[in-house]
């Protein structure tokens, strides 16, 4: 466990370190200032809005902002959802994959649009190289760009006072890929390069077995490895917060997450950019200890959160003990504990803790087989992503939905002062409590009446796997993951089918638009409000008290609601007495 | 209208056992209708009273506890009319008290502004805006006009609980009538300018009448706040019964479904119904409140206003200081003893009835008491005149004189008489503290020189340390010279000043003010103050004022205090921190709740889910009940906290959020731990 806590502490750490230039180089990104980087890539930024018709000085109001986005989006799945379809006719399908059958075309194009990256396939026996690099790394790149461009209204919102002007869409699209996206992947790729990640455009190679072995009387000497072009959608699809993998086992792969040091690069990777946006929002809104505040709180979430997580993943699984079978550190067991479904390259305490990260940002991705977690973390993972995505969250869209949690504090906190309550000077009235009433709402009902109606209809019952309350909580992830955007599969439940293609991608649909349109017209009419002075009258939203009651209302107000459904699954399970568990699978 | 607050204890019963009877009426669909929390409620008790008696034929063993669970939800609904009745009760108490000098009124109407016309008797609502009207000894006035002719003194009593009559008369400030006062001697004749229904006095019963009714930008916010979160646990407890009816039948295989008692009695203890119940009476209590500090409101919405005042503009003149200047010191002239000067000062104010004039004779006295001197019979008094600008007396040889230093400078050298040096540096020194010199002289020998000051107000430099603690800035408005006022301004510790005001001037600084985006408060009476009035956030007219500067407010003080304006703002403030803390509260006894019923209402299906009752209640149907009851006398216990409004203390915004969320955030966590453990007690003792 020690070594766990120094692993969680170093990384958050190290990632903090990063995220802290990250933010100030994004701040003067999206200022538009000339330094080296616009200077280097200056041309192709100004060719782009040359040829798009636009340019930084054409802002927009909220609007024009949230139709662009939401046209862009339009365009990009429609295409997508083509491509998969076409891909057996099209180039660069070395394996001879056929057209993606389409129900399986609409959930993964969605998914791949709302930075979901759900995936009801096998990512390495279904995708052409087209399809991922083409479709799929391409959205991996938009879709992580259009959180951030969900986001950039938001803090425009409190920077400014008394104008429509948000900002102009494309601009902020064309400025996230070019400055922020691209570069850090292709650094990033470089560096899984060197470690041993794949990267080439062959489908398969042939190996020689170091130890052939005789197989119905045929000696085995030779192997068929399918690799590709990992390492570049790696990079994207930790950094995006995608989560999508090459192959189908995530980066449990050697070929995605070859060493320790990618696995904590990769964990790291996923917290990056939305630390580096909480920094991003202090440079903007000139006010970096809100900012503070804001990554204190998602801290204080986060780190009880996954320690035990890590604590009872280390502990290993308690039926084991009562049956006298050793889960202890030994060479052989790769730091004990519970090693179902655990890559022992990695180790059951790193892969809790990247299941943890994985599920509080929108990631998604794997390293470990979450069905086989210890009922306790498993729940764990759901309760991160029930807390709406707002720990850390997607890139972008994390952070714009923690605003919208903590207008809910600022609403209750500044009425507790005994003033109108006002959000970084700006007043809180009562259309945008209605919007971000609406934006955080949406996420539970969709979580509940999905799931209320998985449970009660037989097709969304005959794609469960186990029984008892493990059953249950494989429905409540199936819908819970896909209604954050997540995108992290539970794994046990044949979610491949019509039911279930379209159930999840009715929550990737609702989960992302609903949520993010009523927050833009929010902040169309905080950009239209003056800016009130601060003086010792007014709530700040900087301090200790502040940070509690902020994460008080995201438990009360989020969390709380889904306490019975947790009851009823990985509460269940997780204080079941062995005996009942021992004669329930006897049984 | 004062005596209505100290409510004796019959009246209170009386008050309660109306509001009882209210609370039962208030059951109609269409009231409950307009509380959408409390409507839940209700649909929910409905449906558990045609479950109990399907219960009754059908399994009467579960009919106690659909019965029990019913009552309950009815006590709840029953509770939070209650809430509301008392607070209505209260307010209707106060519009009778109001409406019962709103009789009948008959009204001597002229055919033109003339005393001696010849006048027609109408009933006042009849009166039309611009028609005049003849008032005289004994009568009362039948609405709100303006004096044209006459003087008159007018018993104000009924509106603003004086008994001292005051003066009314035409022309100048004084010139506003309230319908509904008395006139004690002498006649008016009064312009009409409201209209029977739209006087002062209308509009002050509506807005006690309606209290209930409108709403204010805030508590809409709260509502919708309110409406979300009672959708969303709608939907997790609708949703519950299908995980339920899975996890019964498909993955534990014994147990049962959860039943409907068990899910209404989840949902209603899981809305916020303590607030929902008590939002309505907190409203009305604000404005009661309001009007118990003498202050009329023209809407609910300056009240809230009242809570976001960033800045007040304050009157010198009677809000920071008594208004008349004061003798405070005696400076004599070289070569004179401060008791020849106080002699002489004394001696050449002896007739002088100026609030100054007397002021110097008391300092005098009291510097020095044997001083007796009286001047002779055959003396001659001079009083000021603007011409000479001194005053003073000629009592054979001796020959007095006070006045500003310019004119007795000129008045001495004209005897003869030299003007010391050291004379002309106190004046400066006076003048530059703020204070105002005058120079006394005998003939042609400059005695020394008397300092009035602006006495400011005992207690107020704490008063003003308080607001400024609260993020509150304080501007002194002042006619007088910039010298002048930074002196006061300094020693009554206000945060700016704004001197040589006009009108104008104020209303600009209101302007900039508010483009800087503070809301702003001011007090005012005269006429010329209206357009300032207007503009501020938060006006507060005097009750004395004009009738123009009484519309252009918002707020009207009855007791014609300036100071008043403070008190304004600790009640806005109390009210939005009433509301929060109450909300806070309320959301926060769901964790409790959900520790009661969930383990209760899952047991069956999962016996391993008893390691969630970490209250230990005794049993599923009495831990739910426990909850149900906690719910529901929760909203009692917290009536008089609601009509009170919760402590309020002058602090800043990071003392307050951290005193209120530990009170009533932390402690919403806990109380509700300890309350349904204890009534889980009362109930298996039972």
């Amino acid at each position: 466990m020690s070594n766990s806590l120094l692993l969680t502490a170093a990384l958050l750490l190290t990632v903090i370190l990063l995220a802290i230039p990250l933010g100030r180089y994004m701040h003067r990104v999206y200022d538009g200032q000339r330094f080296w980087a616009t200077r280097a890539l200056g041309g192709v930024e100004r060719g782009i809005y040359w040829l798009i018709g636009t340019s930084p000085a054409k802002e927009m109001d909220w609007k024009r902002y949230a139709l662009s986005l939401l046209l862009f989006n339009l365009i990009g799945g429609i295409f997508l959802y083509l491509l998969l379809l076409a891909q057996g006719i099209l180039p660069l399908n070395p394996l001879h994959f056929p057209g993606v059958p389409a129900g399986s075309a609409f959930n993964t194009a969605v998914s791949f649009l709302t930075n979901t990256n759900w995936q009801d396939y096998s990512g390495g026996s279904t995708m052409s190289y087209l399809s991922q690099m083409l479709g799929l790394t391409v959205q991996n790149f938009l879709s992580a760009a259009t959180g951030i461009t969900i986001l950039l209204p938001v803090i425009r919102a409190f920077a400014r006072h008394e104008t429509r002007d948000l900002g102009n869409f494309w601009v902020d699209m064309t400025r996230t890929v070019l400055y922020v996206l691209l570069p850090l992947s292709v650094l990033f790729a470089l560096i899984l390069m060197e470690q041993g990640t794949v990267q080439t455009l062959v489908g398969e190679i042939q190996v020689h077995l170091i130890a052939p072995f005789l197989s119905q009387g045929k000696t085995i000497a030779e192997q068929t490895l399918h690799v590709g072009p990992v390492a570049s959608q790696e990079a994207i699809m930790m950094l995006g917060n995608n989560g999508g993998g090459f192959f189908n086992m995530n980066d449990a792969h050697p070929f995605e997450n070859p060493t320790g040091l990618t696995n904590f690069l990769e964990t790291g990777a996923m917290i990056l950019i939305p630390i580096a946006l909480i920094f991003l929002f202090g440079h903007m809104v000139k006010a970096k200890r809100t900012a503070w505040g804001i990554l204190v709180a998602m801290l204080i979430i986060f780190i009880p959160l996954t320690l035990v997580s890590q604590h009872y993943e280390l502990a290993g699984n308690s039926l084991f003990h009562s049956l006298g079978v050793t889960q202890a550190n030994t060479a052989g067991l790769a730091g004990g504990g519970n090693m179902e479904g655990v890559e022992d390259r990695i180790g059951s305490g790193a892969s809790a803790l990247f299941a943890t990260v994985a599920t509080a940002t929108s990631t998604g991705a794997a390293n470990t087989a979450y069905d086989s977690l210890i009922p306790i973390s498993g729940g764990i993972n759901l309760f991160l992503m029930q807390l709406g995505e707002v720990v850390f969250g997607g890139v972008g869209s994390g952070l714009a939905s923690f605003i919208a949690f903590m207008i809910f504090a600022v609403f209750l906190g500044g009425l507790m002062v005994g003033r109108t309550p006002e959000f970084l000077g700006k007043k809180i009235e009562s259309f945008e409590i209605k919007m971000a009433s609406l934006s955080i709402l949406v996420m539970p009902l969709l979580v509940l009446i999905g799931t209320a109606i998985a449970v009660s209809t037989t097709a969304g019952r005959t794609g469960v796997f186990n029984p008892g309350p493990h059953g249950f909580s494989e429905m409540l992830y199936a819908v819970t993951s896909p209604a954050n955007n997540n995108g992290s599969a539970f794994g046990g439940l044949s979610s491949d089918t019509r039911f279930y293609n379209l159930l999840t991608g009715f929550c990737m649909l609702f989960g992302r638009y609903w949520v993010y349109l009523p927050l833009l017209a929010m902040v169309g009419s905080l950009a239209e409000k003056k800016k009130i002075p601060v003086g010792s009258g007014t709530l700040a939203t900087d301090t200790p008290i502040f940070v509690g009651l902020t994460i008080g209302v995201i438990f009360l107000v989020g969390a709380l609601n889904f306490f019975p459904a947790l009851a009823l699954g990985p509460i269940a399970e997780q204080l079941a007495p062995p005996p009942a568990i021992i004669h329930q699978v006897t049984h | 209208m004062k005596k209505t607050h100290d409510m004796g204890k019959q009246q209170w019963q009386q008050q309660a056992a109306g509001a009882l009877r209210d609370s039962l009426v208030m059951l109609s669909p269409r009231h409950q209708l307009r509380n959408p929390v409390m409507f839940i409620v209700y649909l929910g008790a409905i449906l558990l009273l045609l479950l109990f008696f399907h219960d009754l034929t059908v399994h009467p063993a579960e009919a106690v506890f659909t019965g029990a669970i019913d009552f309950w939800l009815w006590i709840t609904i029953l509770f939070a009319n209650f809430a509301e009745a008392v607070a209505e009760r209260q307010g209707q108490a106060q519009a009778s008290s109001l409406r019962e000098s709103r009789q009948e009124l008959t009204a001597k109407r002229l055919p033109r502004a003339d005393r001696d016309a010849s006048y027609e008797s109408v009933a006042a609502t009849s009166l039309r805006k611009g028609e005049f009207v003849l008032v005289e000894a004994g009568d009362a006035i039948p609405c709100d006009g303006e004096a044209v002719a006459g003087v008159a003194s007018v018993d104000e009593s009924a509106i603003t609980g004086e008994s001292a009559p005051v003066i009314r008369e035409a022309g100048g400030d004084r010139s506003a009538v309230t319908g509904g006062t008395h006139i004690l001697s002498d006649w008016l004749v009064i312009r009409v300018t409201q209209e029977a229904g739209n006087t002062f006095l209308d509009r002050m019963i509506g807005m006690v009448e309606s209290a209930a009714r409108r709403k204010t930008p805030n508590e809409i916010a709260l509502s919708v706040l309110l409406v979300i979160l009672t959708l969303v646990f709608l939907v997790v407890t609708i949703t519950l019964y299908p995980f339920s009816w899975y996890s019964v039948h498909y993955a534990s295989h014994s147990g049962s479904v959860i039943s409907l008692p068990v899910l209404i009695a989840l949902l209603v203890c899981l809305i916020p119904t303590t607030i929902g119940a008590l939002l309505p009476a907190i409203g009305i209590a604000g404005i009661m409140r309001l009007l118990r500090a003498n202050v009329v409101a023209m809407s609910g919405r300056s009240i809230e206003a009242a809570g976001d005042v960033d800045v007040l503009l304050l009157d010198k003149t009677g809000t920071i200081t008594f208004g008349n200047r004061q003798a405070a010191a005696f400076h004599p002239a070289p070569g004179v003893s401060e008791q020849e000067l106080a002699t002489a000062a004394r001696l050449s104010s002896l007739t002088d009835d100026t609030p100054e004039g007397k002021s110097i004779v008391q300092l005098a006295q009291q510097r020095f008491p044997s001083e007796q001197q009286h001047p002779s019979d055959q003396a001659q008094w001079l009083p000021f005149s603007a011409e000479t600008r001194m005053s003073g007396v000629d009592d054979g040889e001796q020959q007095l004189r006070k006045g500003a230093p310019d004119s007795i400078r000129q008045w001495v050298e004209k005897q003869g008489g030299s003007w010391p040096s050291a004379v002309d540096d106190t004046v400066q020194k006076v003048a530059q503290s703020g204070a105002t010199p005058l120079v006394i002289a005998s003939k042609e020998q400059v005695l020394g020189v008397v300092e009035l000051k602006d006495i400011v107000k005992t207690g107020i430099k704490e008063r003003f340390a308080e607001l400024r603690e609260m993020g509150i800035r304080t501007v002194m408005v002042t006619g007088d010279n910039p010298l002048t006022a930074a002196a006061i301004a300094a020693e009554a510790g206000v945060d700016d000043y704004l001197a040589e005001a006009k009108p104008e001037t104020k209303l600009g600084r209101i302007r900039q003010y508010q483009e800087e985006g503070y809301m702003v408060a001011m007090t005012g009476d005269g006429t010329n103050d209206s357009p300032a009035l207007a503009q501020a956030d938060v006006g507060l007219c005097m009750a004395s004022g004009t009738q123009a500067a009484r519309e252009a407010a918002n707020m009207v003080d009855l007791d014609s205090n300036p100071t008043k304006l403070l008190e304004i703002v600790r009640i806005g403030k109390q009210l939005l921190m009433t509301r929060g803390a109450l909300t806070t509260f309320s959301v926060a006894n769901d964790i409790a709740k959900y520790f009661a019923i969930i383990p209760a209402a899952f047991v069956s299906t999962y016996p391993q889910l008893s390691a969630l009752n970490i209250m230990q209640l005794s049993s599923p149907s009495s831990a739910i009940l426990a909850a149900v009851i906690f719910n529901a006398i929760v909203i009692p216990f917290l009536i008089p906290l609601a009509l009170r409004g919760i402590k309020f203390r002058a602090e800043s915004a990071q003392q307050a959020l951290r005193r209120n969320v530990l009170i009533y955030g932390v402690g919403g966590i806990i109380a509700p731990f300890i309350g349904i453990k204890l009534i889980n007690l009362l109930l298996v003792a039972l």
